[in-house]
């Protein structure tokens, strides 16, 4: 499917593929006398994938997708929510040492043909990988672009046959208090559940995500199954996901449980409605020049053209 | 006990080195290159710290009086007007960070903010206060004002108030830490009251 170029992302942003490709050269001619060590993270870390991240194979790169200039893999890994690790964002790095991703199961029930526990193994097997370049806004107003591995989280649940009945798709991540320390703590009502309506989850550009720069996603990223739906707030792409339920009526979800008045079920990334605590017209780029202003925050994070008719005829306002 | 020739020539200036390094921290990890210490957003590790260090210093003013008290020793006294002075600056930086780095002098946004969203106004509003107090702090502005510089000098109590609310409203779900701070500055406030309840109660001399 061409998804087409998504908005908002300049040309100028994009660094040019033949400076791009001289960066192990670059890094090469400053690195005499180990001068590489004192370079910060961040100047080295595209590059600087650590060898334990097992490299996935066989991964479709659709140029339609990859137009933004991406975070770097230090950024993209350093700086993120992950409540189930704890609250400040370097803290999903520095906690999650403990988590054990594999072996993984996840269960599938509800209003569905095919129900059951699977092996992550089985679930991934039929779907060719792709890498999406996406924009991702979190509702604290920061924002990356993030080249996430995956494939089209449609294609996965037709699989298991959804009836006419299945309105919504719920998720739930991981309950494991002993290795994930944030859980030890009643911040909020664990396990974490997510959900989507019907046809945002058959949507192309939700994506069932594994990986992000070529390699498997680290712990504090997700792994090993996550959501990305890249034009809603980032709270919505549950990560280390268990269970897909396809539900007939909306599920619940964590963080409209906590705070009902601050969070909504669709939580569309949308500059007109704010935060009832802040501003959501601009967002912060992770990674820019230190006096650079906040950028314009777009409709649906960019993907407006995609996804709009999805909310056709819905109050955006009130259903936030 | 220290003399008041040692105070003001050995521990006034190690106190005001020592309130310096948190700014010397954030200029080390500024001026370096972006993510050296100051992680993958540096404008809000600046905002963060800059806060955290106003508040603090603003309840370590607030502990001096119950120290000198419960000590009997006459030279906390010293170090309040440095300390309160600190909290003031610590909090104009944070003000300042906001203006120039995190809204980038966007004045249709700032007023947004300054005129809509709650936990800016209180801070705002505490800012002013301690401006005040900052101003009003030298000694020739002690002595003009008198018995009314005493009474000017409480803002400092709904000042770091209203800092334990903008802390408070700010965080999205785990109150936590805006809690420990607003539970210290509750327990120096209750011991004034009780002393002034302590007080009021003496029989006239």
């Amino acid at each position: 499917m061409l998804i087409g170029r998504p908005a908002g992302i300049r040309p100028s942003e994009i660094t040019p593929e033949t400076v791009f490709r001289q960066r192990r050269t670059l890094l090469r001619a400053a690195g005499l006398a180990g001068a590489a060590t004192l370079l910060p993270r961040a100047a080295t870390a595209a590059d600087a994938i650590p060898a334990r991240y097992r490299r996935l194979p066989g991964i479709r790169r659709d140029p339609s997708t990859t137009l933004g200039a991406p975070n770097t893999f230090a950024e993209v890994t350093g700086y993120n929510n992950f409540y189930e690790f704890g609250l400040d964002k370097t803290d999903p790095a520095e906690n999650s040492g403990q988590f054990r991703p594999q072996p993984w199961r996840v269960a599938i029930d509800g209003e569905a043909g095919v129900t059951g526990s699977f092996d992550y193994a089985d679930l991934l097997r039929p779907h060719p990988l792709e890498e999406r370049i996406y924009r991702f806004r979190c509702v604290e107003a920061w924002s990356m672009v993030v080249p996430w591995v995956g494939f089209p989280l449609g294609a996965l649940l037709k699989r298991f046959r959804p009836t006419s009945r299945a309105k919504y798709v719920a998720f739930e991540t991981v309950y494991r208090p002993e290795e994930m320390p944030g859980q030890r703590s009643r911040t909020l009502d664990w396990p974490y559940v997510e959900g989507l309506t019907i046809a945002e989850a058959m949507h192309p550009l939700t994506l069932m995500t594994v990986g992000v720069y070529g390699v498997e996603l680290p712990n504090q990223n997700g792994a090993p199954l996550r959501l990305i739906v890249p034009w809603k707030y980032g709270f919505k792409s549950i990560k280390s996901i268990v269970r897909i339920s396809f539900t007939e009526r909306q599920p619940p979800t964590t963080w409209s449980a906590a705070a009902p008045g601050e969070y909504g079920f669709y939580a569309n990334v949308n500059p007109q409605v704010d935060h009832p605590r802040w501003s959501q017209a601009t967002e912060r780029r992770i990674g820019s020049a230190f006096f650079s202003p906040k950028q314009p925050t777009l409709p649906f994070n960019g993907y407006a053209a995609q996804v709009a008719a999805l909310y056709r005829g819905l109050d955006l306002v009130r259903n936030f | 006990m220290p003399t008041l020739r040692q105070v003001r020539r050995v521990w006034k200036p190690a106190v005001f080195a020592l309130a310096l390094l948190p700014l010397a921290g954030l200029m080390a990890g500024a001026t370096g290159v972006r993510s050296l210490t100051l992680g993958a957003n540096p404008v809000e590790a600046i905002q963060d710290r800059t806060g955290l260090w106003a508040l603090r210093l603003l309840l370590l003013t607030l502990a001096v009086t119950p120290l000198r008290e419960l000590s009997g020793q006459a030279w906390p006294q010293q170090f309040r007007r440095m300390l309160g002075l600190f909290a003031f600056a610590y909090a104009a930086l944070h003000f300042a960070n906001y203006l120039l780095l995190d809204r980038a002098l966007d004045w249709h946004e700032i007023i947004t903010d300054l005129t809509k969203r709650p936990y800016i106004i209180v801070g705002a509003s505490a800012l002013l206060l301690l401006s005040a107090l900052a101003a009003t702090s030298t000694a020739g502005w002690r002595r003009r004002l008198g018995r009314r510089w005493q009474l000017l000098h409480r803002a400092a109590y709904p000042a770091a108030i209203l800092v334990c609310w903008h802390f408070w409203w700010q965080v999205k779900k785990d109150v936590t830490e805006p809690l420990v701070y607003a539970l210290l500055l509750a327990t120096l406030l209750a011991w004034r009251l009780r002393r002034h309840l302590v007080r009021s109660r003496l029989p006239p001399a």
